[in-house]
C-alpha cells in the first residue's frame, strides 16, 4: 500500500468531495458551508489517522528512508517518496495541527467557506508532500507550491492590510526560490539525478557547494525566518486569519529547518561547516533583537510572531552545530514550537473572535471572566518561555547544549534569550489576562466554549507529555538524526 | 514498608493533591480541597519524618530509582529519578514539614478568599516541584524543579492578581531567576562537554581527576572546575536572593504571608544552598570559586542585614533577613562548611517559617497592615503570636551559652539558630586558620552582622510588640474595608501606579463588632505556630551532634564532601557515593586554603565544625554582638520609644543609602529595564521598518511600495485589486514551476 501517498492526497479527496457537492448537490450558501466544513474536518481526522497509522507501522531502528516509493516520471525524473525519523514527525504534526485548525475556524469564517476549506485542504497535501518528497523536483514542487494556499488564506480571509501582507509574504520567498531553482538545476545537470537519498552521497566539489549552499539558504533562511529577512512574518501573520497563523507558524515556519537537515547538512558538508558561524550569528542576532521588538509589541498576534522569530535562532543554531544534542534539539524545538506557537495563535483567536482586536491595551484583567482560558493561555505562555515539563524547554536546552560545542559565546549569547523570553512573554500575559477588568467591554466576555475546549485539550495534553516524555520522540528520530551527524562530522573530517 | 515506596508516595502524594484542588476545586469545593492538598502534605511529611529517621538511626543505605527516562540523546542521560542520601534526606523533612504545617496554617490565614482551591493547589504544586528538586540525580531533574519551584513562585507572589504590585513582583521574580538560570544552564553545559555526562553519580569521581585541566569559554582559558562551579553558582545567586540577584526577594513580599513563609523563607530560597553543598565534590576541587561563593555570601550577608534594620514593612524585615541568613549559609559552604550550611539551611527553616507565620498572624489580628510604624504594644492583644515570635527572635539572633565550647563540663545550651550560626562562624575562623584570608573576612563578617542581626531581629519584636500602640481603633476599622499594603516606602522597583484602588479581595468580612482591636489568630494558624516554634527551640540541641557533631560523619555518609586536604575532613567513604577518591589529594592549585598541606590543619581536623579549638574570644565573640544588638534595639525602641523615628527624620547619607537598599532597584531601572526598552523601540522601529523593510521589500520596488501605499484604499473593497495581484503571483509561481518541468 503506497501509505505515503494515501496521506499527502487524502486531503485532494475532501477537495474533491466540496467541489462536487457544491457544483451538483448544494446551491443554497449556508448549508454547503456547514458540509464544506463537515467535510474538511473528516478529511484532516481521517488523514491525522493515517499518520498515526505511519508512525505505529514506522521503523525506528532503521535510519534510512522507509515506506519508500518510487514510479519513473519523465524528462528522467522520477515519482520518489519516502520518510525518515527527520521527515516522518513532521508529517505526524501536520496531520495534528489541520483538524484543529479546521475546527478554530468553524465560527470564525463564514465567507466563502467552500474555498477556505478546500485552501486549507489542499495546503495539507501539499505540505505532507514536501516531508515526503524524495526527489528534488518533486520536492521543489511541493515547496513552491504550497506558497498559494497560505498566500490566498492570507489574501482573502485576512484582515484590513491582507494585501500588503500577502504581497510582502510572496516577495521575500519567491526572491529565495529563484535561487533554490537556479542550484537545483545545476545539481541534477552536475550529478546527473534528482534522487535526494543520492544526491545525500553525492560529493559535491567545495567551491560548488558553498554557491549551492548559499543559493539553498537564501530559501530556507527567507522561511524561517531568519533575520534579517523575517519581517514578512509579523505582517503575515497579524493579517493572516486564526487558523492561517496556526499554520504559518505550526508547519511552514518549519520548512526551512526540515530542508537545512534534508539538504544543506547532508548534501553541502563542508559549505555547512564554513558558513556556521555566519548562520551562529545571525540566530544569535534572532534571539537577542527580535525578543526586545518582541517585548515592545501593542499587538498580541505580532508579539508571538516576533516570538517565533527567536524560537527559529535556537533552531538553526542547533542545526548548524552539527552534533547530536544540536540535531535533535532543533528537530525538537520545530515540533514544539508547532504545537506552542499554534496554540498561542489560538489563544489569540479565542479573544479576537469575541472582541475583534488584537490590542494588548484593549484586553486586562480576563482571568477574572476567563479562568480556564487563563490557565490554557498560561500553560502555552510557559511552555513558549520555555519552562521544563513543557516541550519548549527540551529543544531550547539541547540546541544551546548543541551549539555550545562549536561556539561558546553563541551558546552564552542565545542564553541571554532565555531572560528575554520571560520578559517578553510574561509581561504580554500580565497585560492581557492579570489585573482588573477595567474595559467595559469586556464586562460580558465569556470563558471557553465547549468547541475551544475541545481544540486545545490536544495541545494541552501535546505540550506536556512532549515536556515530560520527550524520550518518546528521540527514540523515533535517534537513528535517522545520528546517521546524519555522523556521515557529517565524517565529511568534515571530525 | 520499602523505603522506595514510601519516597515515591511523599514525591507524588503533593502532586495528586494539586492536580485535585487545581482541576475540580471549583467542582468540589474549597473545603475538600483544602482537606485533600493539606492531607496529602501531612502524609508526605510523617512519611518523610519516617524515612529520615531510618536514615539517621535506621542505617538506611542511600539508594536511586529511576522511574523513566526524561532525555536520552547521546551522552546527555537524565532520568525521571529518585535520589535518596544523607542531604535529600535532610531536605525531605524540611520541605514536607514546613509545607505542611503553611497548609493547615492557610485554612485560617487564607479563610476569606474566594480562590482557596487555587493556592492550595499551588502550595502543593511547589511542594511537588520542590520534592523533585532535592531528589534529583542529574542536572536536567535539578533543573526542572529548580524552574518548576520557580513557576510556583511566580504564581504565588502573583496570587492577588488584581493587584499591580503583586504583578509586577511576580515578573520581576521570575525573570531575576532566569538571570541566575542562564548561568546555570552554561554551568550545566559546561559540565556536560567537559566531563561528558549529567548525572552526579557518573559526575563526581571524574572531578579529581580534571583538577588543573583548561577550558575555552567565551575567548579565554579558565580553569574547568572553578568555570564550572562558578557558573552553577550564578543560578544558585539568582533562587537563594544573593548579592546582585537579591532585588526579587523583598518584593515577593506582595504573596500571602503563608507563601513567604513556605518559599521565600524556609525552602525555595534555600535550593541554591542545597545545590552547593549538593556539588560539593565539585566545589571542593574549586578554590576560585569557593573564595567567590564565601565573598558573595558574605557581602550579602552584610546588605541584607543593613537594609532589614531600615525598613518598616514587617515582611520585608524578615526577607532581608532570609536573604541575610542565607549569606551565612553561602559563607559557611564556600569556606567548606558544607555541614554546617546544611544544619543552618535545617534550623533556619523552622525558625523562619515561624517568624513569618507569627508576621502573618500580626498582619492578619492587625487588618492587613504591615507598617509597623503602625503596631506597638500588641503583646497583650496577640500573647500566643507574642510568645513564638519572641522565640523564633532568640533563635535567629543565636542566643545561647557556649558551655561546651568554654572548656565546662556541661553541653552547649540554646535555641536553634545558636548551634548552626555558632558552627558557621567558627568555620569561617577556622579557614582563615588554615591560611585563606577569605575566611577571616567572611568571620569579621558574621560576627558584625551577627550583632545587625541581633539588632533588626529585636527591633522588629520591640517596635511590634512593646512600647505604645501607635494605632486607633479607627485605623482598624478603616483596614478592615480597605485593604492598604502599608508598603508606602520611598522607592520601590514597580513602576505601577500605586494610587490605584485595590481590590478588597481578602480583608471583608471579619465580622468585628464597633470595638476593633487586634485579635489573636485561630488554632489553625496558633497550631503550626507552636509546633513550629518547638522546632525553633529544640531542633539544633536536638540534631547538632548528627549534623555537625561526632555523629556527622555516619549521619552524612559521603553526601557532603570535604577534600582530604582541609580543616574539617570528613573521611569521606559514602556507598556509592564519589568520595570514594579520598585518597586523591587535589593537585596543585586546588589545594587552596589548606596549601601548606602539613602543619595547621592537622589541629582542627579531627575536632570538625565545633567550636572545641576556637581560642575563648572566637567562642564568646557571637554572643557578645548578639547581646549587644539586643541592648540597643531595646534602648532605642523601648527606652527611648521614638528616637528611631527621630533619627529617621534626619535623613542622614548612611540612612537614606540602606533605606533606599543601596538603590538597587533605581540602578537597575535605569540601566536593564530602560536599555531594554530603549533597544526594543529601536530595532523594531528603526531596525525592522525603517532600514529592513525600507531597503528590502519596501524599497526594492517600486511596485511593492505602490501597493503598501494602495493597500489602505483597496481594503475598501476593490475585489478586482487584490484578485489581480494574487493572479500574478500564481502566473508567476506557474511559470517558474513550468519552467522546473521543463529541465
Amino acid at each position: 500500500m503506497p501509505l505515503l501517498s494515501l496521506i499527502t492526497y487524502a486531503p485532494l479527496l475532501g477537495v474533491a468531495a466540496i467541489v462536487a457537492l457544491r457544483l451538483f448537490a448544494q446551491k443554497d450558501d449556508a448549508k454547503a458551508a456547514e458540509a464544506a466544513r463537515w467535510i474538511a474536518f473528516v478529511t484532516t481526522l481521517a488523514t491525522l489517522a493515517l499518520s498515526v497509522l505511519l508512525v505505529a507501522r514506522f521503523d525506528a531502528g532503521n535510519p534510512g528512508f522507509q515506506f519508500v516509493e518510487e514510479v519513473p516520471w519523465f524528462a528522467g525524473l522520477s515519482y520518489r517518496m519516502g520518510v525518515d525519523g527527520i521527515s516522518v514527525l513532521f508529517v505526524l504534526l501536520t496531520a495534528f495541527l489541520m483538524p484543529i485548525c479546521i475546527a478554530a475556524s468553524w465560527k470564525s469564517i463564514d465567507d466563502r467557506v467552500c474555498e477556505y476549506m478546500i485552501a486549507f485542504l489542499v495546503l495539507e497535501a501539499l505540505v505532507i508532500g514536501v516531508f515526503c518528497a524524495l526527489d528534488l523536483v518533486l520536492f521543489y514542487i511541493f515547496f513552491e507550491f504550497g506558497l498559494v494556499p497560505m498566500f490566498l488564506i492570507i489574501g482573502i480571509w485576512g484582515g484590513k492590510r491582507r494585501v500588503y501582507a500577502a504581497y510582502k509574504f510572496f516577495l521575500y520567498t519567491l526572491l529565495g526560490s529563484v535561487l533554490m531553482l537556479a542550484a537545483i538545476l545545476y545539481m541534477i545537470a552536475t550529478s546527473g539525478t534528482s534522487s535526494i537519498p543520492e544526491l545525500m552521497t553525492y560529493q559535491f566539489p567545495g567551491q560548488a557547494q558553498a554557491w549551492l549552499w548559499l543559493a539553498f539558504f537564501a530559501s530556507f533562511a527567507v522561511k524561517m525566518p531568519m533575520w534579517p529577512v523575517h519581517t514578512w512574518l509579523p505582517d503575515a501573520h497579524v493579517e493572516a486569519p486564526t487558523a492561517g497563523s496556526v499554520i504559518l507558524a505550526g508547519i511552514l515556519l518549519k520548512l526551512g529547518g526540515y530542508g537545512f537537515m534534508r539538504f544543506s547538512l547532508p548534501m553541502f558538508p563542508l559549505a555547512s561547516e564554513m558558513f556556521g558561524p555566519l548562520v551562529f550569528g545571525l540566530s544569535v542576532v534572532a534571539v537577542i533583537y527580535t525578543s526586545l521588538v518582541a517585548f515592545r509589541q501593542t499587538d498580541i498576534k505580532k508579539l508571538i510572531a516576533y516570538s517565533s522569530v527567536a524560537h527559529m535562532g535556537f533552531v538553526t543554531m542547533g542545526i548548524f552545530s552539527g552534533n547530536a544534542a544540536g540535531e535533535q534539539g532543533a528537530l525538537y524545538q520545530m515540533l514544539s514550537h508547532g504545537v506552542i506557537s499554534g496554540a498561542l495563535f489560538l489563544c489569540v483567536g479565542v479573544v479576537y473572535d469575541r472582541m475583534h482586536t488584537r490590542e494588548i491595551a484593549f484586553y486586562g484583567g480576563l482571568v477574572n471572566r476567563m479562568p480556564w482560558y487563563a490557565a490554557v493561555f498560561m500553560l502555552f505562555t510557559m511552555g513558549n518561555v520555555g519552562l521544563p515539563g513543557t516541550s519548549g524547554f527540551v529543544g531550547e536546552i539541547l540546541t544551546m547544549t548543541g551549539v555550545y560545542q562549536a561556539s561558546t559565546w553563541t551558546a552564552a549569547l542565545a542564553a541571554t534569550g532565555v531572560i528575554l523570553s520571560a520578559v517578553y512573554a510574561l509581561s504580554l500575559y500580565r497585560r492581557v489576562v492579570f489585573g482588573e477588568l477595567v474595559n467595559p467591554q469586556l464586562a460580558t466576555i465569556g470563558d471557553l466554549e465547549w468547541r475551544e475546549t475541545m481544540i486545545f485539550a490536544p495541545l494541552v495534553l501535546a505540550t506536556l507529555w512532549l515536556g515530560v516524555q520527550p524520550n518518546l520522540v528521540f527514540e523515533i528520530t535517534g537513528a535517522s538524526v545520528d546517521q546524519l551527524v555522523t556521515t557529517y562530522q565524517a565529511a568534515i573530517g571530525k | 514498608m520499602d523505603p522506595k515506596l514510601l519516597v515515591t508516595i511523599i514525591l507524588f502524594g503533593p502532586l495528586i493533591g494539586a492536580a485535585v484542588a487545581g482541576l475540580f476545586g471549583r467542582r468540589i469545593g474549597n473545603i475538600p480541597s483544602q482537606a485533600v492538598t493539606t492531607g496529602f502534605l501531612f502524609l508526605s511529611a510523617i512519611l518523610s519524618w519516617v524515612v529520615f529517621s531510618q536514615w539517621t538511626w535506621g542505617g538506611l543505605q542511600p539508594f536511586t530509582i529511576t522511574y523513566a527516562p526524561f532525555i536520552h540523546v547521546g551522552d546527555f542521560q537524565s532520568n525521571w529519578s529518585f535520589r535518596l542520601d544523607g542531604l535529600s534526606a535532610v531536605m525531605l523533612v524540611v520541605v514536607t514539614s514546613v509545607s505542611s504545617l503553611v497548609h493547615l496554617y492557610s485554612w485560617g490565614y487564607m479563610a476569606e478568599d474566594d480562590s482557596r482551591p487555587r493556592f492550595f493547589a499551588y502550595l502543593s504544586l511547589f511542594t511537588f516541584a520542590m520534592l523533585a528538586l532535592i531528589s534529583a540525580a542529574d542536572f536536567m531533574q535539578l533543573f526542572f524543579g529548580w524552574e518548576g519551584v520557580g513557576l510556583a513562585s511566580y504564581l504565588l507572589i502573583g496570587f492577588w492578581f488584581k493587584k499591580p504590585t503583586a504583578n509586577a513582583a511576580a515578573i520581576k521574580a521570575f525573570v531575576v531567576n532566569r538571570v541566575g538560570d542562564f548561568g546555570f544552564a552554561l554551568g550545566i553545559m559546561t559540565v556536560f562537554w567537559a566531563y561528558g555526562t549529567i548525572q552526579f553519580a557518573e559526575l563526581f569521581p571524574l572531578i579529581a581527576g580534571s583538577v588543573g585541566e583548561g577550558w575555552e569559554f567565551v575567548g579565554q582559558t579558565w580553569r574547568l572546575v572553578d568555570l564550572a562551579c562558578v557558573l552553577l553558582f550564578i543560578g544558585a545567586m539568582g533562587k537563594s536572593a544573593q548579592f546582585f540577584l537579591h532585588t526579587w526577594l523583598p518584593d515577593a513580599m506582595e504573596g500571602p504571608t503563608p507563601v513567604s513563609a513556605l518559599i521565600h523563607a524556609a525552602t525555595m530560597v534555600t535550593a541554591g544552598v542545597y545545590m552547593v553543598c549538593l556539588l560539593s565534590p565539585m566545589f571542593e576541587y574549586a578554590p576560585t570559586a569557593k573564595n567567590f561563593v564565601t565573598i558573595i555570601g558574605a557581602v550579602t550577608a552584610l546588605f541584607a542585614a543593613t537594609v532589614g534594620m531600615m525598613q518598616n514593612d514587617i515582611k520585608r524585615v524578615i526577607a532581608y533577613s532570609t536573604c541575610s541568613q542565607l549569606g551565612y549559609m553561602f559563607m559557611a559552604a564556600g569556606v567548606g562548611a558544607y555541614d554546617a550550611a546544611m544544619f543552618h539551611l535545617f534550623t533556619h527553616a523552622f525558625f523562619k517559617a515561624l517568624l513569618f507565620l507569627g508576621a502573618g498572624s500580626v498582619i492578619h489580628g492587625m487588618a492587613h497592615e504591615q507598617d509597623m510604624r503602625r503596631y506597638g504594644g500588641l503583646a497583650k492583644y496577640l500573647p500566643v503570636t507574642y510568645g513564638v515570635m519572641t522565640i523564633g527572635t532568640i533563635a535567629i539572633t543565636g542566643l545561647g551559652f557556649p558551655l561546651e565550647g568554654l572548656g565546662l563540663p556541661l553541653p552547649d545550651l540554646g535555641f536553634a539558630g545558636f548551634f548552626s550560626k555558632d558552627a558557621i562562624i567558627h568555620a569561617a575562623w577556622e579557614g582563615g586558620e588554615a591560611g585563606n584570608p577569605i575566611g577571616y573576612f567572611a568571620f569579621v563578617t558574621a560576627i558584625f552582622v551577627a550583632g545587625l542581626t541581633a539588632y533588626y531581629s529585636w527591633r522588629l519584636a520591640f517596635f511590634t510588640f512593646n512600647g505604645h500602640a501607635r494605632w486607633t481603633s479607627e485605623d482598624l476599622a478603616h483596614h478592615w474595608h480597605n485593604r492598604d499594603h502599608g508598603d508606602d516606602h520611598a522607592s520601590h522597583a514597580q513602576h505601577e501606579t500605586h494610587d490605584e484602588p485595590l481590590a478588597d479581595d481578602h480583608g471583608h468580612g471579619h465580622g468585628h463588632g464597633h470595638d476593633h482591636k487586634p485579635h489573636e489568630s485561630p488554632w489553625t494558624m496558633r497550631l503550626p505556630l507552636i509546633l513550629l516554634a518547638i522546632g525553633a527551640i529544640g531542633s539544633g540541641i536536638a540534631f547538632h551532634h548528627e549534623f555537625i557533631g561526632e555523629h556527622k560523619d555516619a549521619f552524612w555518609r559521603g553526601a557532603v564532601y570535604t577534600a582530604p586536604a582541609q580543616a574539617h575532613a570528613v573521611p569521606a567513604a559514602g556507598p556509592g557515593q564519589p568520595a570514594a577518591q579520598s585518597g586523591v589529594a587535589p593537585v596543585g592549585e586546588a589545594s587552596h586554603a589548606a596549601a601548606p598541606a602539613g602543619a595547621p590543619e592537622a589541629d582542627h581536623a579531627e575536632g570538625g565544625g565545633e567550636a572545641h579549638h576556637a581560642p575563648l574570644w572566637v567562642v564568646l565573640a557571637p554572643l557578645v554582638v548578639s547581646v549587644l544588638g539586643l541592648l540597643i534595639a531595646a534602648y532605642v525602641y523601648i527606652v527611648h520609644e521614638g528616637s528611631a523615628a527621630r533619627m529617621a527624620a534626619q535623613r542622614g547619607l548612611l540612612w537614606t543609602f540602606f533605606y533606599n537598599k543601596w538603590f538597587f532597584d533605581e540602578i537597575y531601572e535605569a540601566t536593564f529595564v530602560r536599555g531594554a526598552k530603549f533597544l526594543g523601540d529601536l530595532f523594531w522601529k528603526g531596525g525592522d521598518q525603517k532600514i529592513i523593510d525600507g531597503l528590502g521589500p519596501d524599497g526594492v520596488s517600486a511596485l511593492s511600495v505602490q501597493v503598501g501605499k494602495g493597500a489602505g484604499r483597496l481594503q475598501s473593497g476593490y475585489v478586482y485589486h487584490y484578485a489581480f495581484v494574487m493572479l500574478l503571483g500564481v502566473a508567476g509561481l506557474l511559470t517558474y514551476a513550468l519552467w522546473a518541468w521543463k529541465a
